[in-house]
């Protein structure tokens, strides 16, 4: 259980302070599939990165299963079981997608295990595991890639920031799929900051983040009607995924 | 025989553990310590300056070289001029390499002179490592030379690696290529402490159809110095590219140097050159993985090597 409280995340820009994350308080109970939505430049992300550890928080404090987590470093969240998707996925020079899934379990896994992982998110594994993780794969390619290492990595929160963000509209077909399938698979809790119904429909609870406070947090059933308008907005969105 | 030592820099050196297949050349402490002769490759002494001749028939295909070089006793200095007489429509790979473990006060030196004279058609693919051990206070010093000449159609790819504990390098490589040869070279270089490492290539297209890519991959930490001078020359419709990637650590120092010379109005010529620290997203990135920032760094820097 990842527990957020009163978390707040001050930035200096041009001389002056600026809030990103006023008083946030969260609870991310075991096995949730949340989803955080809110307008652009609210703060999703840099929620997920104050949770990761990539961003500190400046007020507040973050508990992993009743331990206070706040001040430890990236490494070691990640090694007490905290995954982390990027919106944009990093390129290197040299590391291939194998390397990558092997750091990611954290041993040597063998290429059908490693392939495995890329099968999950729709890879054809075979025409990539030798590839390099660099700018010759397309966003789409990167973004399933980056998915799979946090698959491989099989932790007990996984996050995932914006994974629709920057891929063409047939990738995103798949990518739902993807996590229809994380949903049913992910031991664990999961965290996606998206925009998309689609990923929202899937949802147990949503939160709403704007203007860097939880505007609504609660059940899909209690928060989507009122982000779509209607309860039988919800119906209908629901009903096409059947 | 070779002793525990000289085993392991051949091990490191040349990724042999036994004795190679096919043909060999193995020299150490400036003397010939053994040699293989197959029925297409020959191995010759030089009679006037120190080093070998080896010639490959016309046609032999699927068929390996291991000359590697081992220096283990301090204060040894060598010249050593190596020539290969490569036939048409060969499929050959060369291993050479250099290893000196240098436990004493005096400066090892290996300079290690290389002709290449590929026949037409022929596909030549050459490993050459460096690499140097050993907690003397004597430098271990390695200045390669390689010369190829390419005939038409033929192929050349060449593939140089030092990673640890040399001392200083001079890296000098001239290539010169007939119509349809091709030239690709990919070096990786580290160095570190006070280590100074120089390369040079000079590669001429001087057939039409000709090309060259000559790509370098260093990473130089602590106070090292390395420079890369690449100058390609077009004399004719070529195609050459030139890349130098180099990650700077520390105190470290790096210059670049392109230089493209075009005598041809179809001559087509690149080079690309980037120096620059890690990326904070890199490190940030492996270590979301559970890696320490050490571990993310020699993840990066070994696949940057690679």
């Amino acid at each position: 259980m990842l527990e957020l409280q009163h978390v707040s995340y001050t930035v200096e820009e041009d001389g002056d302070n600026k809030d990103i994350l006023k008083d946030v308080s969260l609870t991310i109970e075991d096995g949730t599939f949340l989803v955080v939505t809110g307008p652009n430049g609210g703060g999703k992300s840099s929620l997920a990165k104050i949770i990761m550890g990539v961003n500190r928080v400046t007020g507040g404090k973050i508990f992993l299963d009743g331990e206070d987590i706040t001040d430890l470093s990236i490494t070691e969240r990640a090694q007490k079981g905290i995954s982390f998707a990027f919106q944009t996925p990093v390129v290197f020079k040299g590391i291939r997608v194998l390397d990558l899934l092997r750091m990611a379990r954290g041993k040597q896994i063998s290429i059908m295990q490693a392939c495995d992982y890329l099968s999950q998110v729709g890879l054809c594994a075979k025409d990539y595991i030798e590839r390099e993780v660099n700018g010759s794969l397309s966003g789409g390619e990167l973004k399933r890639i980056e998915i799979a290492t946090v698959l491989a990595r099989g932790t007990k929160l996984s996050l995932f920031d914006e994974p629709e963000a920057g891929i063409d509209i047939w990738s995103f077909q798949n990518l739902i799929k993807v996590f229809e399938t994380v949903r049913n698979t992910v031991q664990g809790s999961v965290m996606v900051i998206s925009h998309q119904e689609r990923i929202l429909s899937i949802a147990d609870k949503i939160a709403v983040i704007e203007d860097g406070r939880v505007k609504q947090f609660g059940s899909r059933d209690e928060v989507l009607p009122g982000l779509l308008g209607t309860a039988s907005a919800v119906n209908a969105a629901c009903s096409r995924l059947e | 025989m070779l002793d525990a030592i000289q085993r392991h820099l051949i091990e490191e050196i040349a990724d042999l553990h036994t004795v190679p297949e096919g043909a060999y050349n193995i020299r150490a402490n400036g003397k010939l310590d053994s040699r293989r002769t197959t029925a297409n490759i020959d191995i010759t002494s030089k009679t006037d300056v120190s080093g070998i001749d080896i010639r490959i028939k016309d046609g032999t295909k699927n068929e390996s070289v291991h000359i590697p070089v081992v220096l283990s006793e301090s204060g040894l200095k060598e010249t050593v001029y190596n020539d290969f007489y490569i036939g048409d429509d060969c499929d050959v790979v060369i291993v050479a390499g250099c290893g000196i473990d240098n436990c004493g006060v005096h400066d090892s030196e290996h300079d290690g002179v290389h002709r290449f004279f590929i026949g037409k058609n022929s596909r030549v693919k050459y490993v050459e490592k460096h690499y140097g051990q050993g907690d003397g206070t004597g430098k271990r010093i390695l200045n390669p030379v390689t010369e190829a000449y390419l005939e038409e159609g033929a192929h050349a790819e060449f593939e140089m690696v030092q990673i640890k504990g040399v001392d200083s390098t001079v890296r000098t490589n001239i290539a010169q290529l007939k119509s349809g040869a091709s030239f690709i070279v990919h070096e990786a270089l580290m160095t570190h402490g006070q280590q100074t490492a120089k390369s040079i290539y000079t590669v001429e297209m001087n057939g039409e159809d000709s090309s060259a890519d000559v790509v370098s991959r260093s990473v130089a930490r602590d106070d090292a110095q390395q420079e890369f001078e690449a100058c390609l020359i077009g004399n004719t419709l070529c195609k050459g590219h030139a890349e130098c990637d180099a990650i700077i650590m520390d105190k470290a120092k790096v210059i670049s140097v392109p230089k493209l010379e075009a005598n041809s109005v179809d001559a087509a010529l690149i080079h690309e050159a980037a120096i620059g620290k890690i990326a904070g997203d890199q490190l940030t990135k492996l270590m979301t993985l559970g890696l320490t920032e050490e571990q993310a760094e020699e993840q990066i820097i070994s696949g940057f090597l690679r």
